[in-house]
């Protein structure tokens, strides 16, 4: 695997679409869960903890080369909110994009012909990932990583937020990344002979309820 | 790192300067609209609209910056079929939207070409943004940076790559010059200055001409694109 390919894939301005999503921080700061450093940090580990796992075992296992249209299933079963489904599945298809230009595949190409509307985002990151030449230990970091970044930019904006502090918040969770990184990494080589049901499907019942209640938000600076 | 594979494939995915999409067909003529907040984009898109939807097929992409306002604005005055009309939210960053990552707006063009098609033109209208704004050139073929009389005639003096690099300057709301104390004919100076051979519009849409010399614009630009 190639660090700097690592980086390529991973940065927050990688085209993608990932600027118009807020990871629900757009919810969670109205509601005033997320109103200074602090809570935001409790936000991003709660996050990490449960759809970041479950995001970053899913990279995984496709960047393995497990079946991405039962990964996809399994993804659809880890995700009761139809708004995050939709948001996962636009964001799915803004990276399958970007992706296809950066490093043409015949395995991205697959992925998008048997989902031309798009296939949740953290299959097809795994994917993008294994075009790229990296491992599922590497997408995992970048499917944990993505987690927590998106709702800390976001909340910079929202709050004007310090961004100072918010970068303190995600290099303080570092480790935990690393941590879950290597779960999801072990969860995706365990689920090569067990299937995707062995893959871990923590979920946040507060963030999949606060995304519908944002869905129907007349007014709303982020899409997600 | 795989850059790149052996195999050559037939087509990028970002349809920047290919003027055909994915199956073949030729794909619309796409044109930006940028400029700042409350210079008359919409108005300006309303008024194309009304202007050649009877000659051309046409939709409309919004990037409105915190609601849908400006697609709503084009459906309440029933300018095009809604299903013509098609807004992408763009998270607090209207040109990043339109410049650094076109993914979304991408995507809406080819819905639209996939839901209404074949069209002849796809109106973007950015949100209102800074002077700085522009779009990508992977994502319209030519823009046009709409700014009015009331936001200070230096505007054209101060430049910016809106100003200056926009295939047509539109300057709006001229029927305000007087009330305003705009001097139309410095604004014009200024802006031949700013950009050489580039065309400028001046545009009042309440009296005289309205839109027809941008309208006649675009159909220039239609007539290129047709043939190329």
């Amino acid at each position: 695997m190639s660090l700097a390919t690592l980086l390529v894939l991973a940065d927050g301005r990688f085209p993608a679409g990932g600027h118009a999503h807020s990871g629900g921080a757009e919810a969670a700061c109205k509601a005033g869960r997320i109103h200074d450093a602090a809570t935001l940090a409790d936000f991003c580990r709660g996050r990490l903890h449960t759809a970041g796992v479950t995001a970053a075992a899913l990279a995984a296992a496709a960047a393995l080369g497990l079946d991405p249209v039962e990964l996809d299933a399994a993804a659809d079963a880890r995700t009761p909110s139809p708004a995050l489904r939709a948001a996962a599945r636009r964001l799915g298809r803004q990276l399958m994009r970007a992706a296809r230009a950066t490093w043409p595949d015949p395995g991205l190409d697959a992925l998008a012909a048997a989902f031309p509307r798009g296939a949740h985002q953290p299959v097809v990151l795994g994917t993008a990932a294994r075009a790229a030449g990296l491992g599922a230990l590497d997408a995992a970091h970048v499917a944990a990583y993505e987690s927590v970044s998106g709702p800390a930019t976001a909340t910079v904006r929202l709050l004007g937020l310090d961004p100072f502090e918010a970068s303190g918040v995600l290099a303080r969770l570092a480790p935990e990344l690393d941590g879950v990184a290597a779960g999801a990494a072990e969860a995706a080589l365990l689920a090569r002979t067990e299937g995707p049901d062995a893959l871990p499907a923590p979920s946040s019942p507060l963030l999949e309820i606060a995304a519908q209640v944002h869905a129907d938000w007349p007014v709303r600076l982020f899409a997600s | 790192m795989h850059l790149d594979h052996d195999v050559t494939y037939p087509q990028r995915h970002t349809h920047s300067a290919d003027p055909h999409r994915a199956d073949g067909t030729r794909r619309a003529l796409r044109i930006g609209l940028g400029g700042p907040v409350g210079s008359g984009k919409t108005a300006t898109v309303a008024a194309l609209c009304r202007a050649l939807r009877a000659e051309l097929s046409m939709a409309v992409v919004t990037n409105d910056i915190y609601t849908r306002e400006d697609a709503e604005f084009l459906l309440r005055e029933a300018v095009l079929p809604p299903e013509r009309i098609s807004a992408v939210e763009t998270g607090a960053c209207p040109h990043t939207a339109i410049r650094d990552d076109i993914s979304a707006n991408l995507e809406a063009v080819e819905e639209l070409e996939d839901s209404v098609g074949p069209l002849d033109l796809i109106l973007v209208e950015s949100g209102g943004d800074n002077l700085t704004a522009t779009f990508s050139r992977g994502l319209v073929d030519a823009q046009i940076f709409v700014i009015d009389v009331a936001g200070g005639d230096d505007i054209p003096r101060k430049g910016g790559p809106g100003v200056t690099t926009a295939d047509l300057l539109v300057v709006n709301k001229t029927d305000l010059a007087p009330h305003v104390g705009s001097d139309l004919e410095r604004m014009a100076r200024d802006a031949a200055a700013q950009r050489g051979e580039l065309p400028v519009a001046f545009q009042s849409l309440r009296g005289g001409e309205g839109v027809a010399p941008v309208a006649a614009w675009v159909r220039e630009r239609i007539a290129a694109w047709v043939v190329r």
